[in-house]
């Protein structure tokens, strides 16, 4: 038998490092080009507004809470989603009656836009509650759909083997059943987490709660504060990367771990 | 202990087994021979209790689980050797480091499935095997992949663990039968009631 999932390596075909530099400092050239050619602040700040503007709300005493509250919600969000959706994704994988019931509202919200959802949880839900829903709803039906994958996709040789040498069903739980689907959970943690982290913020700037970034975003265009609305984007954007080096991270401990980077020749 | 009695067995319509009857006492050894496609590796199956024979009975099935060398090594690519063998008895840790070095793999229980080699993964499972208690032990193909030399010294290895449980083989090359002291349970004609061992024929009879 051949080992039957294997991972991609992530960060396998990195692209060296002086190319990204030089791929970085030509689009800020062009950033600092067009920001030129518009001449107005109020439309388009230089890069370096944006850095000076990072810089300042860095040193304001709010800001770590500001960043702390968003990334607090929106992983509450991303958690619950997890847990319900391997929840739900086991109920469906074990009774399949219950695929047709849980599928159609997956499918719903997975169709349906972010601003649907976010001008309807309003008549409902205010403040941080609304932006935990908004991340919650869009890690669901992904943590669904992959486990559920991975869930049908046992290979079967291997659960004949567990049954004929008896093994208590918790041990075909962690030996054959989670290391078969870490591979589609990791997948969608990796995909779901820079997905409902733009979610939220979306979601935050529609419900402007305290203490959250999407409120910052909102309030720097109302005021026509451009330097630090770009300085706010930044800032999601840096996040946003952390978050996906974490789920990366996250990715290849655990496919080491379980060696499902090794393509078996001989099992 | 296990008792077949007309057993008919088909895939859809096609009938693979056919009123087959075969008792298996502690001790018995058999060697399960006969041409592609007939029925030699659902017979295992039958025995393990993994099919359901859609005529006949099959009896005796071990409550405790079956020790079972599959076609396929099927052994638990993000296990290491050791642990796989030991996946069935995690308290037999000692004498799994005993067996595999009796199997030739010492120095490799820390290796991981794929980073063996395909006659090392058959030993693997070949342990595991027989590591387990069962008094039933089923193998299909046991040696398959493995060279003259390994062949004697695993087929060794089982006889010893072996000695006193039941040990159903399919097997192609009539040399390992003679390794595994069996008696031939051919498959090649089916219309006859077998039972083993009254029926079977001794290899170095035949």
């Amino acid at each position: 038998m051949r080992a039957s999932i294997t991972l991609a390596e992530p960060g396998k075909r990195k692209t060296p490092l002086p190319s990204r530099v030089m791929a970085a400092a030509f689009w800020l050239l062009v950033w600092q080009g067009a920001y030129w050619a518009v001449g107005k602040d109020l439309i388009l700040v230089s890069p370096l507004t944006c850095l000076e503007r990072l810089l300042a709300l860095m040193v304001r005493p709010d800001f770590w809470g500001i960043v702390a509250g968003s990334l607090g919600r929106i992983l509450a969000g991303f958690f619950l989603g997890l847990v319900l959706g391997i929840l739900i994704a086991a109920a469906t994988a074990r009774w399949q009656f219950l695929y047709p019931l849980f599928s159609l509202p997956m499918n719903i919200i997975r169709a349906t836009p972010v601003a649907s959802f976010a001008i309807l949880a309003l008549l409902f839900l205010s403040g941080p509650g609304f932006s935990i829903f908004i991340a919650f709803l869009m890690v669901l039906p992904l943590v669904w759909s992959n486990v559920h994958e991975g869930l049908t996709h046992l290979d079967p040789q291997l659960l004949e083997m567990a049954r004929v040498f008896r093994l208590p069903r918790s041990a075909v739980l962690k030996q054959i059943i989670f290391p078969s689907t870490l591979p589609y959970l990791l997948s969608a943690v990796r995909v779901g987490l820079g997905f409902c982290w733009k979610a939220g913020v979306a979601g935050e700037v529609i419900a402007i709660p305290a203490n959250a970034i999407g409120t910052q975003l909102y309030n720097a265009k109302v005021y026509l504060e451009t330097g630090d609305l770009f300085a706010w984007t930044a800032v999601i954007i840096l996040l946003s990367m952390a978050l996906e080096q974490c789920a990366v991270w996250l990715l290849d401990r655990g496919a080491k771990r379980l060696h499902l980077q090794k393509e078996g020749k001989g099992c | 202990m296990l008792k077949l009695q007309n057993v008919s067995f088909s895939y859809q319509n096609m009938p693979v087994l056919r009123q087959l009857s075969l008792n298996l006492a502690s001790g018995d050894r058999i060697a399960i021979m006969g041409p592609s496609g007939r029925g030699k590796t659902t017979l295992l199956h039958l025995m393990a209790g993994l099919y359901t024979p859609q005529e006949g009975t099959v009896e005796g099935v071990p409550s405790q689980g079956v020790a079972m060398v599959f076609q396929e090594n099927r052994l638990l690519p993000w296990l290491t050797l050791e642990q796989n063998v030991l996946l069935p008895v995690p308290e037999k840790k000692l004498e799994a480091r005993r067996l595999l070095e009796r199997l030739g793999l010492s120095g490799w229980e820390d290796r991981y499935p794929g980073e063996l080699s395909g006659g090392m993964a058959r030993r693997g499972a070949i342990a595991r095997a027989l590591l387990f208690d069962s008094p039933l032990v089923l193998m299909d193909e046991p040696f398959q992949g493995l060279d003259e030399k390994t062949r004697a010294a695993a087929a060794e290895v089982v006889l010893d663990y072996t000695r006193n449980r039941a040990l159903a083989a399919v097997v192609h090359d009539p040399s390992e039968v003679k390794l595994l002291e069996a008696m031939v349970f051919d498959l090649t004609s089916q219309d006859d009631l077998c039972s083993v061992p009254k029926a079977g024929i001794p290899f170095d009879e035949k």
